[in-house]
């Protein structure tokens, strides 16, 4: 089972390549892939040095251009998708039909995995993307139990990711319009989320706070309280007359638990989210997973979870809390 | 410019389904789409229910579209889905690629709903191989995006398929494999008893100082609002648009949709009565929110 990391720059995929990933997956600095904060990604010349280091270690790197292009920006994504053959990647992470057809046509060696953002979570879907576009892997939603995870390994037309560890987006991705519909910018089209250019934090006299997003107050914090980012899906909002975090808590998805079961369904890479967070993250949940993989690799039926790793990777979710998210039922 | 019901988005009963849909024959309606499009344990009628009343309602002569759901999790899901696409006679409203694929591979015709990602004109013609002959635009979808699928579309020497657009309702803005109603009312998804049928339009969400914000349904979010793009009728028509989709909600739907029939043929002047949607003008959905009447 490959483990595949994030980067959003070079030290970030250093420490990727240097703490146990397989592959490393990267954006360029435009709106070509899911990620698209300033300061975040990669300039060619970045990407140049990270390709040279990965493929010294033997390992991969891919490239994200799962953004959905409107007519008149077409060019930009193609572009982008010549200059990631170009430059050497392993494979494009695409989510549009019209990047992936081009991608097929025009590099037909590069290979193409379908991104989360193409929401395919059933063997016809998939069958869909592979007979029409060759894809050579998908990236699962962050919809399935575990059991369907397993139920769609075994029917699957090509091999599979799922997300193991990270922030945990609890709409199907790509079919999320809630940061568009009160800010504009949009993870299909603009490759953000709640962008912080529409975030407005206010200390009020009694020490709370409040934090809004684009004008709609997303959530209030008690003098003290630990507060998150404000994304729609993770504020506290009123339903019925009480207030709560009525989609989800802020919190991260981590499924070091179900290594076993994952690996048992023939999951083929497991997935980090972040490359918006730092090198250290990388560094510290790819070491976690990089030793917990080795010793399942190793162990076979006596592998146990050490406490140390939840540990470790606790500290690095939202609100230090995680969760199996979808993979258990009782999250649904 | 056509008029068209879309899919029922929320849980009734199944008395007040059938006595909707009767009342529908009434109606200066061209279009109707009849399924489940939300979630796959709301049973009220089950397919051969809806395949039985689009046989109904089609003797009346108007089109009849069978909806799929929007997100599939199980096999069994998959094998409902294909049981309404070789139904035989209708045509079908694929809300996610599996319905494309099935479609595809049953030789069936199919509008392409908002929820499938189709924002360029290479997308469109991709999907017109498989068999796409509508589009019902996805909710972020405003006049700029379809002027270059369309300039686009033109340039690759072709033209653009019959277009439709949510003109009156909430707007489906996402889904999860979670139940926000289940949650809401404190009771697991698995057994949630199906408690979404005691809110038929929905449950209100409000921001902590009270503002109304969203629409919890199932596992689906929709604004709270309920829009409205009649008053940009003339916009719609100069800009390609073929179909107006108006979505269920509760309330007077016949006063609705004769308030739509009624300035398709430009016999009043328009007074809005919903939100004005942003997304129209190329803004965000619900920034014109507060420019509005209420209903």
């Amino acid at each position: 089972m490959q483990l595949v990391c994030p980067a959003g720059n070079l030290p970030a995929l250093m420490a990727a390549i240097d703490n146990g990933a397989d592959a490393v997956y990267v954006g360029f600095r435009d709106q070509t892939n899911a990620r698209a904060f300033p300061g975040l990604n990669f300039s060619d010349d970045d990407l140049r040095r990270g390709i040279a280091c990965a493929r010294q270690h033997r390992r991969k790197v891919y490239l994200a251009l799962n953004t959905y292009p409107e007519s008149a920006r077409m060019s930009e994504w193609h572009a982008a998708v010549d200059r990631a053959a170009d430059i050497g990647a392993s494979a494009i992470i695409a989510a549009d039909m019209a990047v992936l057809d081009y991608a097929a046509r025009r590099h037909p060696d590069l290979p193409r995995h379908l991104s989360v953002q193409g929401s395919a979570t059933t063997q016809a879907a998939l069958r869909y993307y592979h007979e029409r576009f060759g894809i050579a892997r998908a990236v699962l939603p962050r919809v399935l139990s575990l059991q369907q995870v397993e139920r769609l390994c075994a029917a699957t037309p090509v091999p599979l990711e799922v997300f193991a560890f990270g922030s945990l987006c609890i709409m199907v991705e790509g079919r999320c319009q809630l940061s568009s519909y009160v800010t504009g910018a949009s993870p299909n089209r603009h490759g953000v989320c709640s962008p912080a250019r529409f975030v407005k934090w206010e200390e009020q006299t009694d020490g709370s706070r409040t934090v809004r997003l684009n004008g709609v107050l997303m959530d209030r914090y008690a003098e003290g309280e630990a507060a998150g980012y404000p994304t729609v899906c993770k504020g506290r909002f009123d339903v019925g007359g009480e207030v709560f975090h009525a989609l989800e808590e802020p919190t991260s998805l981590n499924t070091l638990g179900l290594l076993p079961q994952l690996a048992r369904a023939g999951v083929v890479a497991l997935k980090i989210e972040g490359r918006q967070r730092g090198a250290a993250y990388v560094a510290s949940v790819a070491r976690v997973w990089r030793r917990a993989i080795d010793e399942l690799q190793a162990s076979n039926e006596k592998w146990s979870l050490r406490p140390e790793w939840q540990t470790e990777l606790s500290a690095h979710a939202e609100g230090h809390q995680t969760t199996l998210g979808p993979y258990h039922r009782s999250w649904h | 410019m056509k008029l068209s019901l879309g899919p029922l988005q929320y849980f009734w009963p199944r008395e007040q389904v059938l006595a909707f849909y009767r009342q529908t024959r009434d109606w200066p309606l061209d279009i109707i789409y009849l399924g489940e499009t939300v979630c796959s344990k709301r049973r009220e009628l089950g397919t051969r229910d809806w395949i039985a009343l689009a046989e109904e309602l089609a003797d009346d002569g108007r089109e009849i579209v069978l909806s799929g759901l929007a997100l599939l999790e199980a096999e069994s899901e998959l094998g409902a889905l294909q049981r309404i696409i070789r139904n035989g006679r209708f045509t079908v409203e694929a809300n996610d690629m599996s319905a494309v694929q099935l479609c595809r591979e049953n030789g069936v015709r199919f509008v392409a709903g908002p929820t499938l990602n189709i924002y360029n004109a290479r997308t469109l013609q991709l999907l017109r191989e498989d068999g796409l002959y509508r589009l019902a635009l996805g909710v972020e979808q405003g006049r700029e995006l379809l002027r270059a699928l369309d300039e686009q579309t033109r340039a690759a020497g072709e033209t653009l398929p019959e277009l439709e657009i949510i003109a009156w309702g909430r707007l489906p803005l996402s889904y999860s494999a979670r139940c926000f109603t289940a949650r809401a009312l404190d009771v697991a998804k698995d057994q949630c008893g199906f408690r979404c049928i005691e809110h038929p339009d929905g449950l209100p969400l409000a921001t902590r100082e009270e503002q109304p914000f969203l629409t919890i349904n199932g596992i689906q979010i929709q604004s709270h609002e309920v829009f409205d793009l009649c008053p940009e009728l003339p916009e719609l028509r100069e800009a390609g648009i073929d179909i107006l989709r108006l979505y269920p909600q509760i309330g007077d739907m016949a006063a609705i949709v004769n308030y739509f029939d009624a300035a398709r043929r430009g016999e009043v002047p328009v007074e809005r009565r919903g939100a004005r949607n942003g997304y129209w003008e190329g803004s965000a959905g619900m920034e014109s929110v507060n420019a509005t009447m209420p209903i």
